[in-house]
């Protein structure tokens, strides 16, 4: 309990009859980049709302370092947001844009004045104080946004896809920033993306979200590594996922073929969901493979080949720095650490 | 052939159009009293007018009128138009129809439906109804106006201010009357126009003792033409064209923003 610094508990949303939020329980420690993940409509955004108080949920509550804030409005919680479209005030140049919120607390002009010039330091703008806000590119005024909302100092920064206007190469110079001033000031990020590379990179916690449910929570190397379900594992990264069968323990029926795998627990003879990483099948001599089948495609894709290989009526995804011909007829590889077993999602 | 039919018969349209104010701002110089010779250039009916205590009491009743409804006018109507915007998408549909009425209804039923109401409210007819009358019909220009811009906006920039600690009444008065003030100062040019420009609604809306320019000029002119009252037209002419423009270059402005 100690270090958690906001919980939601049993919140519901719904907009109009359709629910955007079902029954959620989470809790956001202190100082952690905490990610929401997931397709649009899922109710990442509106998690991100309710923390921010611009929507109220529909029942349950919102605790902030115990207490419940579910009904104080969004100008007196101690919160910050970086907006989607940066919602910088077009009237104001860029010092009086960040000085908002420190004019409101009625802290002094000069120290305003430091404390500006600092936070423009920190996003790499200094000196861009008298510019008005229209004659910066979509990446400063992202910077910007991120600085009128850190000058603040907010305990919770939330941020709502900041990054999804920005070119590829921006994209990513952002994120490394982000992370950054993050762990240079030390404060709670809660960052909402669709962008499963993004959180990957970011985070501390992802939580991957459909449907106004929670999928599963983890650090990003357990939802890469472990995900709990085949939508977890077709989101986050490429998957190639096959209906399978299971055995018993430790082996597992699939492609017409008997795999070994490392998975107990689940029900003899239960209809379960094959998840395996493209990086994850091997391509060997035919007379080697596990499986017998055809490259029908080979596409480049910088630092890896992605390959279709065609067997047992199966289309499998493969990922590989060393490149087959069109139309050769492989061996395909898998060992049983790298075969992920799921329930079946109906 | 073709090109020439088409300029001469545009040019004949605008002749009906701005033929008669041509030959009233003449003659409102001519020296001659009758309407049928021009005897010399004068500016006798000018310094006459201003000397006329009819004439100026009704100057000031419309300079009075126009400024103060279109002031209040824009207040009411500046805030009708955030709570609009602020609606469902149902009630909008209404209260933008609701709105749009008064506009295209005809000023005689607008004029005669609003002295029935003074009378049925015993208000008595004056300076008082006439302000009245002028703020409603003139509340929904500024709606008109203040909305696009208000569309404009980035729906995120009022949460952003309360966002950074402002209550939601220092975020209205300082993020979002400033994003939306050039077409709130149209609106306010609109309502001065139409007050100055209106006729029907004010004959109906007034009382005794109290006229503006169109009425007396109006009544005036029932009493056979003086050579005054066209220097009176044309100076309302003027002025009224004067502010059109402005405010046609106001809206053509703000368009252009968009891009």
């Amino acid at each position: 309990m100690e270090d958690q610094i906001i919980n939601l508990v049993n919140i519901s949303k719904s907009y109009g009859g359709s629910e955007a939020l079902k029954n959620m329980n989470l809790y956001i420690r202190k100082n952690e980049f905490l990610t929401l993940l997931g397709p649009s409509g899922c109710g990442k955004t509106t998690t991100l709302r309710i923390i921010g108080g611009f929507e109220t949920p529909n029942s349950g509550r919102v605790l902030f370092e115990g207490k419940d804030i579910t009904d104080v409005p969004p100008h007196k919680r101690r919160v910050n947001t970086v907006f989607q479209k940066y919602a910088l005030f077009p009237h104001m140049n860029v010092a009086e844009n960040i000085a908002f919120g420190l004019k409101i607390k009625g802290i002094a002009d000069s120290d305003i004045k430091e404390k500006v010039k600092k936070v423009l330091e920190l996003v790499n703008l200094a000196g861009y104080e008298k510019r008005s806000v229209n004659s910066l590119s979509g990446g400063q005024q992202q910077r910007i946004a991120i600085a009128r909302a850190i000058v603040n100092e907010p305990e919770v920064l939330l941020l709502d896809e900041p990054l999804g206007a920005l070119d590829l190469k921006l994209r990513k110079d952002m994120q490394f920033e982000l992370k950054k001033i993050q762990q240079h000031l030390g404060i709670t990020f809660i960052y909402v993306t669709h962008d499963q590379e993004e959180a990957l990179t970011m985070s501390d916690t992802i939580v991957v979200m459909k449907d106004g449910l929670i999928q599963q929570i983890g650090t990003p190397e357990d939802i890469y590594n472990e995900p709990k379900n085949s939508f977890v594992a077709d989101f986050i990264g490429e998957s190639n996922i096959v209906k399978g069968k299971y055995i018993e323990d430790f082996k597992v029926a699939f492609a017409d073929n008997i795999f070994d795998c490392v998975d107990t627990g689940f029900g003899v003879g239960e209809e379960v969901d094959i998840v395996i990483r493209p990086e994850d099948i091997k391509l060997v001599d035919i007379a080697e493979g596990m499986l017998k089948g055809k490259v029908t495609s080979v596409t480049f894709k910088g630092v890896h080949y992605e390959m279709i290989i065609h067997s047992m009526g199966i289309d499998w995804m493969v990922h590989s720095t060393s490149m087959e011909q069109v139309d050769s007829p492989v061996g395909i590889k898998i060992s049983p650490d790298d075969i992920h077993i799921m329930k079946r999602v109906i | 052939m073709v090109k020439f039919i088409k300029r001469f018969y545009t040019s004949l349209i605008f002749l009906f159009l701005y033929a008669p104010i041509l030959v009233l701002i003449i003659f409102s110089f001519n020296s001659s009293k009758s309407r049928g010779s021009w005897d010399g250039f004068t500016l006798n009916w000018y310094v006459e007018m201003f000397q006329d205590r009819q004439i100026m009491s009704a100057l000031y009743v419309t300079l009075g009128i126009a400024v103060l409804s279109s002031i209040i006018a824009t207040i009411i109507g500046t805030a009708a138009a955030i709570g609009i915007y602020n609606m469902n998408r149902f009630n909008k549909g209404i209260i933008m129809n609701l709105t749009y009425l008064p506009v295209l209804n005809a000023d005689i039923v607008t004029g005669i439906s609003l002295m029935l109401l003074l009378i049925f409210l015993k208000i008595p007819l004056g300076f008082t109804s006439l302000l009245l009358a002028h703020i409603t019909f003139n509340i929904p220009y500024v709606i008109l106006s203040v909305l696009p811009k208000l569309r404009q906006l980035n729906k995120h920039l009022y949460e952003a201010a309360l966002d950074l600690g402002a209550s939601p009444l220092y975020a209205l008065r300082k993020i979002i009357i400033p994003e939306i003030k050039p077409g709130i100062i149209t609106g306010l040019l609109l309502a001065f126009t139409l007050s100055i420009d209106d006729f029907v609604i004010s004959f109906f809306t007034t009382g005794s003792g109290v006229a503006n320019l169109s009425i007396t000029i109006y009544s005036m002119a029932r009493r056979g033409i003086n050579p005054k009252i066209n220097a009176l037209s044309t100076i309302m002419f003027l002025s009224v064209l004067t502010l059109l423009i402005i405010v046609n270059k106001r809206m053509d402005n703000t368009e252009e923003g968009d891009n």
